[in-house]
């Protein structure tokens, strides 16, 4: 879609998505939302930029390689996560007893692993419905 | 022939009879003394935010007290785009490859 008035626009609101979609994602232990209506609007972003500029330029967005190291990663660190309270002594991914800093009630930074998890799982639902766009973009070139 | 497709619809049709009449049994919508109301729920409501410290239940719900579930659907979703990427992901061989591969095919 090669459209000047398309491509001005996308340019101004992709912030604005961005922000929301990180908003959601980050405040996931606190109001509604959470990792996966978060990384569902951060990812409408990237899928209206790859609309309003071409596969080429969206692709250089999120590659390939970029895409993989979150895909793996975000389900590693999860795992690591959940090892880290049998390390400590309890079950798979313990928050409480396992010590994790629980801060104060109703602040960003509180709830131990909740927004961590929250954080990780909300890049990974990006990344895939992302990817997912592109591999079918990219078939039907 | 003939037999298969009588089969099939009269087998069809006691499902959908056992599914409808299954309705009837449902508790309505709401309704104080639903079974799902237990004591799991109380439990969650009551105590949820003291045991996370997160002010969204739902939150609390799905990364603290069943994480594991929430680790199942991170799985679905890294088996989901592995499979798309395995089938869908031809595109990423070179052109100089395919045009040897069509050449041999």
């Amino acid at each position: 879609m090669d459209d000047l008035f398309v491509r001005v626009i996308t340019k101004m609101i992709l912030p604005f998505i961005q922000l929301y979609g990180l908003y959601v994602i980050i405040h996931g232990h606190l109001s509604p939302g959470g990792a996966f209506s978060g990384g569902a609007i951060y990812a409408s972003s990237l899928v209206l930029y790859t609309l309003a500029y071409g596969l080429e330029k969206g692709q250089k967005r999120l590659s390939h390689n970029t895409s993989a190291i979150f895909e793996s990663g975000g389900i590693l660190f999860f795992i690591f996560f959940g090892i880290l309270g049998i390390v400590l002594g309890h079950s798979f991914l313990t928050n409480r007893q396992a010590g994790f800093s629980m801060g104060n009630l109703g602040q960003v930074l509180s709830g131990g692993l909740i927004p961590v998890v929250t954080f990780v799982l909300g890049i990974k639902v990006m990344s895939t419905v992302v990817t997912l766009f592109h591999n079918m973009l990219e078939e039907e070139r | 022939m003939k037999w298969d497709k009588i089969f099939t619809i009269v087998l069809l049709g006691a499902l959908l009879f056992v599914l409808v009449a299954s309705i009837g049994e449902l508790p309505p919508m709401g309704a104080p003394d639903s079974p799902s109301y237990n004591e799991t729920t109380r439990y969650y409501v009551e105590e949820g935010t003291r045991d996370t410290g997160s002010t969204n239940l739902i939150a609390s719900i799905i990364t603290d007290y069943r994480a594991f579930d929430t680790l199942g659907e991170a799985t679905v979703l890294f088996t989901g785009i592995a499979g798309v990427a395995a089938l869908l992901g031809v595109a990423h061989h070179n052109p100089k490859e395919k045009e040897e591969e069509e050449n041999h095919g």
